[in-house]
């Protein structure tokens, strides 16, 4: 897996056996009456690092941010800063500082107030917050706005009024709740870049909340993907994308395709999994699956390949007819109905303007991939 | 927000007939002209015949003043009556202490009452607005629940409460924290506790709206940029409830300046406001030109604040999201 990790970038103290984890949830159990918000979770960020907290709404990422940022305080278990035990640490004591969904600006205060809030709160001495106030503007290009109100600012602006404050104070983390959340898609995409570029000029730890998985992958090192209370796997975004841990995370992150069947053959690595109506994979990366199990096949729409005759060379080819063609510009969706009745989408990149091997609707057709375009899960 | 309006409502106007577009136009018209009809006859028109009164010189006669300014006869007596008019009694009222002494005392006590007030009535309204939503509909009727019952009795009531041998001294005394009752009926702090009590509602209402509406995560802000809890109040909440403490404050010193029942009951006859001048002068002396006029400068001391209440209300609702 190592291979993959480094297709980002150089950075991955996670693989490092010596590095200290920088914030440690450590057996960490929230609960709000009867409800579990956060069970039994560990989870280890290192510093420096772009963590996202990624899940649909009620997973208990927003808690697990709540609880870092001293909102609330965990049931059971602890979590760790720095080497040291938050608990108890009210919120105007703890070394974060978060961005807000809503914002939060006070609407009584300029631009410039805002920024400046947190600085003289600590006690500096008015010239330095003054430069760091011009400093902050500076960074997220709103000089000409230091005088204005929230509430005459855009939203991408006051945007970054908001990032401005809540980096002001160099916290050790800075804690980002949907950070992107109210921005159009446009304002977002770019915001996205901007925010990467921040946080390795500042090189601050960044703890992202978000449920958009786009967010998430284009901007984080590692992502936590969340369910009820827990996390399902932890990796970066192409390893949770290429080897998902699980049905769920697989099944959570991008479109995937899932061929239920029993493991007929283990040899080595490889395996042949036989789907209940007699179709036949043969996988080369089996990992876990045991003989005579059920298992689930994963594989991702862009890695079939569609054609109208078996190709020759295709160790994995199932026949079936094409049900709904969805024309994206750069690429082409097929959903493809196999003649055992299960549905397959398969993308194809629309690499050239005019298709060679052109398939329309209920045309018959072959869906086939390599033995190692897809994942074998267990769980 | 307001362009999105704007547009749709061009769009409707496009849509619509121009007959249509006219019967609308007149029947906003309408609807805008009933209350101001309402104010003219019921407001304007009664205090312009105050103001005439004011400017009249009382006489036993019926009405007790003159001139009466009637056309019996003809214009020329009309014209004539009308020279009779004089600001006499203003000037009487700059002459006799008792009249700008019942004007500074009722400023004064209003002013008083008015932070008490504002005191006890904020903590209510804070309180309110951060209980779980469930609970706040039932602590907002609880608020308006004494508008129930007459206003007057429940003054009369305070009267049982305060009196020498009354409930808070029979309580105090039979605790054994005081030996002799104490005297509080008929003087000034009965009349605050009495203006605090049936004007308490004024003051939460407009605080609990401007409180309630504050976005929590303004506080989560404050407390995660390093302000300690009473800090943050200082620092957000406070300044951004000043709205709702500009309203609630100008409800309750408005109708406290002129207030008559309250002193009259609670105060006893050692207080000295002008409402109970404006009441003896008109009913014990029957001299209505001079209570008119004690009226009419009361309406122009009031006139300040009812302005400031008029531009805080304008500014809050432009600033207001």
């Amino acid at each position: 897996m190592k291979s993959l990790g480094s297709i980002r970038r150089a950075f991955a103290p996670w693989n490092d056996p010596g590095a200290k984890p920088y914030i440690h949830f450590d057996r960490v159990t929230k609960k709000f009456g009867d409800f579990t918000a956060v069970n039994d979770l560990s989870l280890a960020i290192y510093e420096r690092e772009f963590f996202a907290l990624l899940g649909a709404s009620g997973c208990g990422k927003s808690t697990l941010l709540r609880m870092l940022a001293g909102f609330e305080e965990p049931t059971s278990g602890r979590i760790m800063l720095d080497g040291q035990d938050l608990a108890g640490i009210p919120p105007y004591r703890r070394p974060v500082n978060m961005m807000f969904q809503s914002y939060a600006l006070f609407p009584h205060m300029s631009v410039e107030k805002n920024i400046a809030f947190g600085l003289k709160q600590e006690g500096m001495p008015k010239a330095d917050v003054e430069k760091r106030v011009t400093e902050m503007l500076k960074l997220v290009k709103l000089e000409p706005f230091a005088k204005r109100k929230p509430h005459q600012l855009s939203g991408g602006q006051r945007q970054r009024v908001a990032l401005a404050r809540s980096v002001a104070k160099r916290p050790k983390v800075l804690l980002l709740d949907e950070p992107l959340g109210a921005l159009d898609k446009k304002l977002r995409e770019e915001t996205q870049f901007e925010l990467m570029d921040l946080q390795q000029e500042l090189g601050l730890t960044f703890v992202v909340v978000t449920h958009d998985q786009e967010e998430a992958m284009t901007m984080a090192d590692r992502i936590a993907i969340m369910d009820k209370g827990q996390v399902m796997q932890v990796a970066t975004p192409a390893e949770v994308y290429e080897a998902p841990a699980s049905r769920f995370v697989a099944g959570f992150v991008g479109n995937v395709n899932m061929f239920e069947g029993k493991v007929a053959e283990r040899s080595g690595n490889s395996a042949r999994i036989t789907g209940g109506t007699g179709a036949e994979i043969t996988v080369e990366n089996a990992g876990e699956a045991v003989k005579d199990t059920e298992v689930s096949f994963a594989i991702r729409p862009e890695k079939i390949r569609i054609s109208s005759k078996r190709p020759a060379d295709a160790i994995n080819a199932l026949q079936g007819e094409v049900y709904d063609i969805a024309y994206l510009g750069d690429m082409t969706v097929y959903h493809v109905r196999l003649d055992d009745g299960q549905m397959v989408r398969a993308a194809t990149m629309n690499a050239t303007r005019v298709a060679d091997d052109p398939l329309t609707w209920d045309d018959r057709a072959w869906i086939s991939f390599r033995p190692d375009a897809g994942v074998v899960l267990t769980r | 927000m307001a362009n999105a309006a704007l547009s749709s409502r061009d769009a409707d106007a496009v849509a619509q007939s121009l007959p249509e577009r006219l019967a609308g136009a007149v029947f906003s018209r309408l609807v805008i002209i009933v209350p101001y009809l309402w104010l003219l006859f019921f407001f304007l028109v009664p205090f312009l015949i105050v103001f005439k009164i004011s400017l009249s010189t009382t006489a036993i006669a019926m009405p007790p003043y003159t001139p009466v300014l009637d056309f019996a006869d003809g214009l020329a007596g009309f014209v004539a009556q009308a020279k009779e008019l004089s600001f006499d009694n203003y000037v009487w009222l700059t002459q006799d202490p008792l009249y700008y002494t019942a004007y500074l005392t009722s400023v004064m006590v209003a002013a008083v009452s008015t932070v008490l007030t504002l005191l006890v009535g904020y903590p209510i309204a804070y309180g309110m607005a951060r209980a779980p939503a469930a609970l706040r509909p039932t602590l907002l009727m609880l608020v308006i629940l004494p508008f129930w019952t007459s206003f007057l009795i429940r003054v009369y009531a305070w009267i049982g409460i305060l009196k020498p041998e009354g409930l808070l001294n029979q309580a105090l005394m039979g605790v054994g924290i005081i030996d002799s009752p104490l005297i509080i009926i008929n003087t000034y702090t009965a009349v605050f506790i009495g203006i605090v009590y049936s004007y308490l509602p004024f003051m939460v209402l407009p605080l609990y709206s401007s409180l309630e509406k504050m976005d929590n995560s303004l506080i989560e802000a404050a407390q995660d940029l390093g302000c300690p809890p009473i800090t943050a109040f200082w620092k957000i909440t406070f300044p951004l409830s000043i709205p709702g403490i500009v309203a609630g404050c100008l409800l309750v010193f408005i109708p406290a300046v002129g207030e008559f029942v309250i002193p009259d009951l609670l105060g006893g006859s050692q207080t000295l406001m002008i409402g109970k001048t404006l009441w003896t002068e008109f009913f014990s002396n029957r001299d209505w030109p001079v209570s008119s006029a004690v009226a009419v400068i009361l309406l122009l001391i009031l006139i300040v604040p009812i302005v400031i209440f008029q531009n805080a209300q304008a500014r809050a609702q432009e600033a207001g999201r």
